[in-house]
């Protein structure tokens, strides 16, 4: 009965793999693709894109979670309304904040015209702003879940820990310190980690909002892949990926290490 | 006096966390809902809210009366059919590998879900290029089952892990006193297992097809013919233009997220509870 995930192992992923790296084989096209300057911009965007996204989205989640236990009726219902970026399908959600940057028409520069009367800047033609919108769309998108997850590690924190800790006349940032993190410690690194891996692999974010423009330069690995298939250059798509490999794999020995515990 | 003041301080600062809450989740898809009931010059005038809100845009899509919506029904029908094929066959494949991992216990079965796991973990847009040239070697671009088949790769590794995590929770003593009265493995599958399995069933099952659904960057590798495509790269299709229908992009964006966000919510229990405990075990 195991016979039908095997044909499926078998033909989608080992064939595909192996033919992917029997593509990337030359060592002439890892010297093109290092001389290729979309390529390091492209590695610096990732590196850019993991830190910055991962830890403030980690650290909001975190500093969210904490809100979202607190017990009233309202915000319930909030975080009914909070979940709905991740229940929601990307695509349209990212095309509607990319409508909403854009300089001439777009909401967010007429508020900032009617508030100041000056003009906003031109959100996704400058290169560091367009990659720090797109890090926002990501943050957007993923934000609930990783707050859930977080929520759920502090429910099964014990409340009488609380308790005692009130009686013994602790302030908030001491529980926070001496209870709450010491618990979630374990399962902050690990969902950080797990961002990791899929932030890696989040196209949507850059390529429905910038396209990987303006000029091809806030590329990332997940994109680049597509930008070589289209300029009908496949080995150095798969040299890209074959590149990344040394950043995903020990993430996902991590994971698995994990996992299988 | 002092703990009622103190009381709504808290109130307060709860209160300043919330609206900028609030505000940033809701705008994206606020911004999404006014353009579908904007007429297109009140909407690119950066109105918070059109002064003669008209469904007109949702009339122009349903009858199909424009360049870019001249196949929106068949598009939308594809994406149901996709979504729907690359869930029944994730849950036939990953429930049969689950069971014989967890209940037959075959041999190298641990190192296939080792295997599978491996796979879940590889971020799928790094697969993306080599997989559309295997479809490519396979001859199955252009053909909806392509994409099927792909998402079903995608789908499946984490599903047999839930689906495996769940079944190791039945009692082994159940398949015992099933043999002993004379069950052969396929009855055991189909009378003992299947019945028990149901919820974690019907939440991998929505795992498949909501993840087929919403899927951009294969759907637009593998299928190009505009008669194929669902209604995702139908949507990404919209911004090929310089002067692209915006209004209209947001109208069929509005009907293409209503169905999963409705699912999710109906599901929430066990999407919640089943897959982000899966998610993440700390």
């Amino acid at each position: 009965m195991i016979a039908p995930y095997l044909l499926v192992f078998l033909l989608f992923v080992i064939y595909p793999v192996g033919y992917g790296f029997w593509l990337a084989r030359h060592p002439a096209t890892y010297v093109r693709l290092v001389d290729d300057p979309i390529f390091s911009r492209a590695v610096i965007n990732t590196l850019v894109f993991l830190i910055i996204g991962i830890n403030l989205k980690m650290v909001v989640a975190l500093f969210l979670s904490g809100f979202f236990v607190q017990a009233r009726t309202w915000i319930k219902w909030l975080s009914l309304v909070f979940i709905l970026p991740w229940a929601v399908p990307s695509i349209p959600t990212i095309l509607s904040i990319r409508f909403m940057l854009n300089p001439e028409w777009g909401l967010v520069n007429h508020v900032i015209f009617k508030l100041t009367g000056a003009d906003g800047p031109n959100w996704l033609n400058d290169p560091w702003i367009a990659l720090s919108m797109a890090i926002l769309v990501h943050i957007w998108k993923s934000l609930p879940f990783w707050t859930l997850i977080l929520i759920a590690g502090r429910l099964a924190i014990p409340g009488e820990l609380y308790e005692a800790a009130s009686v013994d006349g602790a302030s908030t940032w001491q529980k926070f310190k001496w209870i709450t993190w010491p618990s979630l410690q374990t399962l902050y690194l690990t969902s950080s980690i797990l961002s990791m891996i899929w932030t890696l692999g989040d196209f949507n974010s850059v390529y429905l909002l910038t396209g990987g423009g303006p000029a091809d330069l806030t590329h990332v690995l997940a994109t680049l892949g597509i930008r070589y298939l289209r300029l009908d250059q496949v080995n150095l798509s798969m040299a890209a990926i074959v590149c990344a490999l040394p950043l995903v794999l020990p993430l996902v020995y991590f994971m698995m290490k994990r996992l299988s515990k | 006096m002092k703990s009622s003041w103190r009381r709504a301080s808290t109130e307060a600062k709860l209160l300043l966390v919330g609206i900028p809450v609030l505000i940033w989740t809701l705008l994206p898809i606020y911004h999404l809902v006014l353009f579908a009931i904007s007429p297109k010059e009140s909407a690119f005038a950066g109105q918070l809210w059109p002064d003669h809100p008209t469904l007109h845009n949702f009339a122009v899509v349903f009858r199909e009366q424009h360049y870019y919506l001249s196949h929106f029904w068949l598009q939308l029908w594809n994406s149901l059919v996709i979504a729907v094929s690359v869930g029944v066959l994730t849950l036939v494949v990953a429930t049969a590998a689950a069971f014989a991992i967890s209940r037959l216990r075959v041999r190298g079965g641990r190192t296939v879900m080792n295997l599978a796991l491996f796979t879940y973990f590889i971020p799928a847009a790094f697969l993306a290029v080599p997989m559309y040239k295997t479809m490519g070697n396979y001859g199955l671009l252009n053909n909806q089952w392509s994409l099927i088949l792909a998402m079903v790769t995608i789908a499946a590794p984490y599903s047999i892990w839930v689906l495996k995590q769940a079944s190791d929770k039945l009692p082994y003593e159940l398949d015992e006193a099933a043999r002993i009265d004379g069950a052969s493995p396929p009855q055991l599958f189909r009378l003992v297992y299947l019945p028990l399995m149901t919820p974690s069933l019907v939440a991998i099952g929505t795992y498949a097809l909501l993840l087929a659904w919403n899927e951009y960057l294969y759907a637009f590798l593998l299928l190009s013919n505009d008669t194929q495509i669902t209604l995702s790269v139908a949507l990404g299709n919209f911004l090929a233009a310089d002067d692209s229908p915006w209004e209209l992009l947001m109208t069929v964006g509005l009907i293409y997220a209503l169905p999963p966000a409705a699912i999710y919510y109906a599901f929430k229990r066990y999407m919640v509870g089943g897959l982000t405990a899966g998610a993440v075990k700390s």
